[in-house]
Order: structure tokens, then C-alpha cells, then sequence
């Protein structure tokens, strides 16, 4: 048996092997096709990618990205296809940032509040995809996007009608009132002249909440469940129209949180700024990460890290867009290596079994003998 | 009688599959123009050897001779432009198209580049009338009874010029009456010189048909024989390869004590009552009986009984309260078990270990949840203790549930219901698909959950299985219950006739 499962731990770690080897074959010819040399852009890469500065970068960046796709991940879990992370974050964030600035409040209670006004606006317009998905049917993936769209609208409206901060003077900047000090977050270390965000405390209590909350429970069980086999958890007594609701208004109460890191690290006020298309980005984080927490926090750190790094080429003339490339290679090869190695792996699993079996079978006989 | 040239010889064949040697040298000459019969267990190797034959699979080693001269076939299709055609159990139709369109659907007659239907209509009626079996090429195919699917099917295959017709398990889907018909017209095509095999586990049926029997188990050729030397009896032994197991229970014992009562229950599906005004009770320690073709209401039954589907009318009350509102979920905490048809299609979570299949259904109880949060210790040891005292063959409980044969995941379901201790278990087609030994023990767990007062619902479409365990049979046609009937003196020939209206309404 050990023997086996050292096999199927060998297979599994092929998935991410390849498609990192694949994902740079593939940048490397489009370099070469544009005239550009790989080994250079890489190796300039990978130096500039390496400075303590960079790494701290990479980190900053990484936890959007891994908040965001643990957002996608948990609907993913139950083939519920979150779309919509991107509307719900940016309306979370313009919200929290808004609600932020309006109370005082005591630092920690502060930090607190601003959270769960993100958390409540985010899981809220995800709930009018949930109840149009139960009530009328309506598809998740549909009614998320035309959300996003509606989303941006009304943000961009509220934003300069109603949240603004007065002009003072000439000034043209639109963003809302910045958020008292109580409100902020201080850098946990300075590295190299660039602040590491203490955010990265909080994702990391909430990718174990969600680690938690997906392998430990029951309602995660049912999630699994629903996912892996939704005729099968109806069955056994899943309520599917209640898993949907409450997965989505998780899913939208995650992404909720997406822009705090920016906001109480660096921006301390909704400005247009403020990252955007990290929802989008979250979706391919989650594909990559496999949906589970380890795996997301793995591919947010790679992707943050290729944004870091990929700002070097722009200063040796190639262009860093090179790097969407990577990324998309990596997707797709993830995706493609992880059904491939899923398949071998039960293959091995059904050996396994029908030899144990074959093996219980003999002593049964050799007792019944 | 004359030796004639082989239609099809089979030498040697062997196929492995991870794990699993599905034939292992097996030998099969069947003669021109005979009805050749293959029967085994389910999993005894038949199917591989047909889909082998058909193209549809490439044997490890061996080889296969059609009329003397040797084959390798690739794909069905090279099968097919060697005269073998294959009647598949499951059929493969589109109900949305004509009799006409499926027949033709994949060897279409066209003249410059047109669809030419006309001459393949006439060539239908020839075909299905040369054996006696007239079929009317335009009817839609979802307006068609069972059997005349099934003789769809047999004129496709003939249409595209087969001379030997592979059968597979043809009479699974079909009641007594059916039965009859189909093996007139199978008598009928040996006469015009097309050579048959059938595959089967209904040895009465084989006995009846056969020119001569070919008997596999465990993947390997036992003998062949013919119909004439041997009994129902001696022909299962060699197919099992020891003594039989029947599905009587013995001694009643019903109660007064009602579990479940059911009063006109209704389920519309569109316009139609799939089932309509349903009324019956299960006593504890009884066990009742559906009997009915497929497709009659037995699933609109089961899925209001579970809270899948609400009911349109009726009331349905477990133990003296009502539950007819009531979620699935709360069915299941208060004690109603169910065993579905689909069991990986309902009943499992195919890549998941074992003891998250165990809890399915029961995820919300003890042991396998403390609150909110899932007791992996409590699932793992209630597996453990599921699968000794069931017999699944597993390496363990973190086996994921696709590694396990059919019989071993229907073993783990019924123990998984079983061990719960429902009130009331509701079991479709419990022993489908899965072999002797595996049937043997859940007929037996069956009956001692009975002698411990369960209520069981057990809907079969295997006649001797309802016969020999049920305590009182009812039997459903186009969603009523048109007949209660006593299952010790009720004979498999009338039950048939029930179930297909051809005997209406009366009570034992």
C-alpha cells in the first residue's frame, strides 16, 4: 500500500511540474517570436524577482488574489460558478471604504466594522444572483457577469454623486473621504523600503476558516457532496436551492474582503486607484490552486510574483504582456494535467483495491477451508 | 446434424482491465444459422466477450475468425461490414425521431447529397414483416411499448445487412408476454439462415431458445452444452460453480403496528398523473412489493416517499404523523432508509473514500457529525465495522467507492441503510446488476431486518425477487396500483399479465 500511495504522490506533484514547465516552453517561443531572447528575459526576471523588495511585492499582491480566489473556490466546490467576484468586491470595497470613513470608532473595532460592511455588501449582491438562480432558474454565470456590468455602474454613480469627498480647492481626485487612523492597518515589516500589509495575517486565518469550514463540517460535507454528485447529496437530504444561497452569499461575503488589503495597507480610501479585475483574476487562481486553500495560496503567490518580476522586461524592451502568456499557458495546463493524473491516479487506487480484495478473498477461503 | 462452417469463432481471447482479468482464454464457436446462448453471472466476463466480438473492445490476445477467414476488428463499424450486428440492453434510441429516421440514423440513403427516405421505409416493412414483426416506420419511437423498441432496434441492426445478431441480456427489459413474442421472432430469423447470440442470465428463457449454451464464469469458457442434457438447475450450478441461494423469506412477520401509511397519493408530471391516487399502508415487519414494467410510477412513488418530489395530492404519514411536508433531510433522521435504483448515480460519491459514502444520507447523526462539525473518526470506525460485518471487499475505509466492484458498492449501501436501523426502507431494485453471492446476502440481510420489525417498500423488476420476499404485492400500471396480490400463490406468468394490462383489476 505504501508503495502506492508514494506512486500517487509522485503523480499528483506531475501537475504542477508541468504545467510551470509547459507555461514557460510556451513564453519562451512567443519571446523568441517576437525576437526577443528567453534566457535573458527570464534570467532578468528571475533576478529582479528575487530581491527581498520584490518578494515582499509579490506578497502584497498575492493576498487579493488569494482572497479572491478563495471567494471562487468555495463555489467552485459545488460546480457553483461564481462570476460575480469581481462586482462584489468592488461594490464591497466603495462600501466599506464610504462606511469607513463616516464613523469613529476604536482601532481594532474600527478595522472590524469596515470588514463586515465589506463582507455584508459583497454577500448581498451575490444573493440577487442566488435568489434569481432559485427562484426563476436563472444561471449563475449569466446573471453574475450582467451583475458585474450593473456593478461597475452604479458604483461609478454612487461614487461621484453621493460618496465623494467635497472638492477641496482644485482638486479633481474622486475618491471617498479617507478613513481615519483608527482605521488603518501598520505594515508589519519594512523590507528593502517596501511595507509588507499586515492583512496578510487576516487571509491567512481565513484560508484556514475556509480549509475548515470546506473539509471539517457538515455544511462543507454537503458542499462536497453537492459538488462531487448533486442527484446523490439530494438523496441524502441536501436541501440544493438552500446550498446554493448560503454558497453564494459565503462566496460573496469573501469577496467582500478582496480589497481590504489595499484599502487599509496603502489607500485608506476608495479612489479608481484601487486594483481592479482581481474577481477575474481570482477565477483562474482558483483553477490553478485546485480549489483548495494550500493550492489557491500557491498559485496567488505565482501570479503575484509574475507581476512583480514580468516589470523588469518593460526596461529591457521586451513587452511584460509576454507574461499573460505564462499565465494563461499555466491554466490551461493545470486544468489539463490535473484530469489526466486524476484518471492514472484511480486507475492505481482500482489496482490497489481489486488486489487487496483479491488477497481478502484467499484468507476467506483459506478460513472457510 | 450436420456440422456447418463456424459463423464466428473466438480463440484464446483474453482482456484485462486494471486489476480485473475480465476473460481469460476464452473459446466460443457458434454455427451458422443457430441460436447460440452465452450465460454466466453478471461480471462473469459476457459483456467484454460481446463488446469484443463487436469491435468495441480489442482483446489482450487471441483471436476472432468470422466464416472461416480470421478478423481484426478496430471499431464496430469494421464489425458491421463483416455482417455482425449488436443489440445493445440498453437501447439506443432518439424518442424524438420516427421509427423510419432511427433506423436509418448513421447510414442514411441519399441521392446527391438528399436524405431519400422512401425506398428505406419500404425496405423497414419488408424486413420487420419478413420475420413477422410488423413495425410501422412512421410511428414515433416514444409512442412505442418496450418490446417494439426493442424490435427497432433488431430491424437497424438487420437493415444494415447483419447476418449474426449479437442479443445482449434482450429479455431484462421485458415482461413474460413480451418474452414470447420476441423469441417467435427470433425463431423466425434462424429460419431465414441468421445466426443469433444470446446473452443471458434467465436460464428457463435460454433452455427454451438455445441451440446450444455456452456457460463463462469468472472470466473463463466452463463448457458448452446443449439445451436438451441439461436442467435449469445443473446449468446455474455451473454458472455459480456451487449451491443456490433463493429469495424466500420464511415464516410472516407482519404486525399490526402501521409505519407507513399512504392515502391517494399523486404526483402530475406536465399534464399527466405519473401516479395517481396511490393508497396502501407497511406494516412493521412487512414487506411490500411493487410490481410493475418500468416507467409506470415506481419512481414518482419512490421520490415522493423520499421528499425528492412534491406530491400533488395525498398525504403520506410515517408512524401515525404526517410528513408529507416534510424535507428529505428530516425523512431521514426519522428513520426512512432508501436504496436507490441508480445506486452511483444517487447513492454514492464515486471518487470519495469510503467512510464519506457510509455517512451519505446519515451526515447529520451519530456517529458521523458531533454538531456542526463531521466526526471522521466516528465515520471511519462505523465503515470498519460495515464493511466486516458486510462483507465489502475493500482494502479499507479511505478507499475512494470508484475502486469497488458494482456488488461490493451495493453491499456498502445496503449495510450503510441497513445499519442505521430505519423505521421504514425503501429499496429500488436492490439487487440490480450485481452477482449471486452479492445477492444472496442482501436478500439475507433483508429478511433479518424484517424479523426486527423494518417496513420495507421494495420495488424490483426481477419477478422471483418480489415473489419470494414480499409478505403483499401490489402491482403499478400507468401510475395505479391496479392489483393487490398474494405473493405465495401469484405466479411470475401473472404477475406478467398485470403488469401489462392484459388481466385488469382484481384482488387475492
Amino acid at each position: 500500500m505504501s508503495g502506492t500511495k508514494l506512486r500517487i504522490a509522485l503523480l499528483w506533484l506531475l501537475v504542477p511540474v508541468s504545467a510551470i514547465v509547459l507555461a514557460f516552453a510556451v513564453s519562451s517561443i512567443a519571446l523568441l517570436a517576437i525576437g526577443a531572447d528567453p534566457v535573458a528575459a527570464f534570467s532578468s526576471m528571475a533576478s529582479y524577482g528575487m530581491k527581498p523588495s520584490s518578494l515582499v511585492s509579490t506578497i502584497n499582491r498575492a493576498v487579493p488574489l488569494f482572497v479572491a480566489g478563495l471567494a471562487v473556490a468555495i463555489g467552485f466546490k459545488m460546480n457553483l460558478f461564481n462570476i460575480g467576484v469581481e462586482g462584489q468586491y468592488r461594490l464591497a470595497t466603495l462600501f466599506a471604504a464610504a462606511a469607513g470613513a463616516a464613523v469613529t470608532l476604536p482601532a481594532p473595532l474600527h478595522i472590524v466594522f469596515i470588514m463586515l460592511v465589506g463582507m455584508v455588501t459583497g454577500a448581498a449582491w451575490a444573493s440577487i444572483a442566488a435568489i434569481l438562480k432559485v427562484k426563476r432558474g436563472v444561471h449563475e454565470v449569466v446573471s453574475t457577469i450582467m451583475l458585474n456590468s450593473i456593478a461597475t455602474g452604479l458604483g461609478a454613480y454612487l461614487l461621484s454623486n453621493h460618496l465623494r469627498k467635497p472638492a477641496v480647492g482644485s482638486e479633481l481626485l474622486i475618491a471617498t473621504p479617507p478613513i481615519p487612523k483608527s482605521g488603518w492597518l501598520p505594515a508589519l515589516a519594512v523590507i528593502g523600503g517596501e511595507e509588507l500589509r499586515s492583512f496578510l495575517l487576516i487571509a491567512v486565518v481565513l484560508g484556514i476558516a475556509v480549509y475548515m469550514l470546506i473539509w471539517r463540517t457538515r455544511f462543507g460535507y454537503d458542499l462536497r457532496a453537492s459538488g462531487i454528485n448533486p442527484d446523490a447529496a439530494r438523496a441524502s437530504g441536501v436541501d440544493p436551492d438552500r446550498m446554493v444561497m448560503r454558497t453564494m452569499l459565503i462566496s460573496g461575503g469573501i469577496a467582500g474582503l478582496i480589497g481590504m488589503s489595499d484599502l487599509f495597507g496603502f489607500f485608506h480610501a476608495y479612489t479608481l486607484d484601487l486594483p481592479t479585475g482581481l474577481g477575474f483574476e481570482g477565477i483562474a487562481v482558483a483553477l490553478v490552486g485546485l480549489n483548495h486553500p494550500v493550492g489557491v495560496a500557491i498559485a496567488a503567490l505565482l501570479f503575484g510574483w509574475l507581476d512583480r518580476a514580468s516589470q523588469i522586461l518593460d526596461l529591457e524592451g521586451i513587452p511584460k504582456e509576454v507574461i499573460t502568456i505564462t499565465k494563461g499557458v499555466t491554466i490551461l495546463s493545470v486544468v489539463i494535467a490535473y484530469e489526466v493524473v486524476k484518471r492514472l491516479v484511480q486507475a492505481q487506487q482500482i489496482k490497489a483495491a481489486a488486489e487487496a480484495t483479491r488477497e481478502l478473498e484467499v484468507q476467506e477461503e483459506a478460513v472457510a477451508a | 446434424m450436420v456440422e456447418r462452417a463456424a459463423a464466428v469463432e473466438l480463440k484464446g481471447i483474453t482482456k484485462t482491465f486494471p486489476g480485473v482479468i475480465a476473460n481469460d482464454d476464452v473459446n466460443l464457436t457458434v454455427r451458422r444459422g443457430e441460436i447460440h446462448a452465452v450465460v454466466g453471472e453478471n461480471g462473469a466476463g459476457k459483456s467484454t466477450l460481446m463488446k469484443i466480438l463487436y469491435g468495441m473492445l480489442r482483446p489482450d490476445s487471441g483471436s476472432i475468425s468470422v466464416d472461416g477467414s480470421e478478423v481484426h476488428f478496430r471499431t464496430p463499424k469494421d464489425a458491421i461490414a463483416s455482417g455482425i450486428g449488436m443489440v445493445h440492453q440498453h437501447f439506443m434510441l432518439a424518442t424524438n425521431f420516427t421509427v423510419l429516421e432511427n433506423v436509418v440514423l448513421g447510414s442514411e440513403p441519399s441521392h446527391a447529397g438528399v436524405i431519400d427516405l422512401g425506398a428505406a421505409r419500404e425496405r423497414i416493412r419488408e424486413l420487420s414483416e419478413s420475420y413477422g414483426a410488423a413495425l410501422d416506420p412512421d410511428r414515433l419511437t416514444e409512442d412505442l411499448a418496450v418490446g417494439e423498441r426493442q424490435r427497432v432496434e433488431i430491424v437497424k441492426v438487420l437493415y444494415r445487412g447483419a447476418q449474426i445478431l449479437i442479443l445482449d441480456e434482450p429479455t431484462a427489459v421485458l415482461v413474460p408476454q413480451e418474452v414470447e413474442e420476441l423469441f417467435r421472432h427470433l425463431r423466425e430469423l434462424k429460419a431465414q439462415g441468421v445466426t443469433i447470440i444470446f446473452i443471458s442470465h434467465k436460464l428457463d428463457e435460454v433452455l427454451e431458445i438455445a441451440d446450444s449454451i455456452t456457460v463463462i464464469r469468472a472470466g473463463r469458457t466452463v463448457t458448452t452444452v446443449d439445451p436438451a442434457d441439461v436442467t435449469a438447475r445443473q446449468l446455474a450450478e455451473l454458472m455459480v460453480g456451487s449451491e443456490l441461494p433463493t429469495p424466500e423469506t420464511r415464516e410472516s412477520t407482519v404486525t399490526d403496528e402501521v409505519v407507513l401509511s399512504v392515502r391517494g397519493l399523486g404526483v402530475l408530471v406536465g399534464e399527466r398523473w405519473a401516479l395517481k391516487d396511490a393508497t396502501f399502508d407497511i406494516h412493521k415487519g412487512e414487506i411490500v412489493g411493487i410490481a410493475g414494467v418500468e416507467g409506470n410510477g415506481q419512481r414518482e412513488l419512490v421520490e415522493a416517499l423520499m421528499g425528492l418530489r412534491k406530491p400533488d395530492a395525498g398525504t403520506i404519514s410515517l408512524a401515525g404523523t404526517d410528513v408529507t411536508q416534510w424535507p428529505t433531510r428530516q425523512r431521514r433522521e426519522n428513520g426512512i432508509g432508501y436504496i436507490p435504483e441508480d445506486r452511483q448515480g444517487r447513492g454514492l460519491l464515486l471518487p470519495s473514500p469510503l467512510w464519506e459514502n457510509t455517512m451519505l444520507g446519515h451526515q447529520t447523526l451519530y456517529p458521523f457529525s458531533r454538531g456542526p462539525w463531521v466526526n471522521k473518526r466516528g465515520a471511519r470506525e462505523q465503515t470498519e465495522h460495515l464493511i466486516s460485518e458486510y462483507h465489502v471487499m475493500t482494502p479499507g475505509p479511505d478507499t475512494p467507492a470508484l475502486a469497488l466492484s458494482g456488488g461490493n458498492q451495493q453491499k456498502l449501501i445496503v449495510g450503510r441503510e441497513m445499519t442505521a436501523w430505519p423505521k421504514l426502507l425503501i429499496a429500488a431494485q436492490p439487487t440490480r446488476g450485481i452477482d449471486v453471492g452479492a445477492q444472496a446476502a442482501v436478500w439475507e440481510q433483508i429478511r433479518e431486518a424484517r424479523a426486527a420489525g423494518l417496513a420495507l417498500l421494495l420495488i424490483s423488476a426481477d419477478l422471483e425477487e418480489l415473489i419470494g420476499l414480499s409478505d403483499t404485492l401490489y402491482v403499478i400500471l400507468r401510475g395505479s396500483l391496479v392489483a393487490k396480490l398474494d405473493p405465495a400463490t401469484v405466479t411470475p406468468q401473472e404477475l406478467g399479465s398485470y403488469m401489462t394490462g392484459a388481466q385488469e383489476a382484481a384482488s387475492a
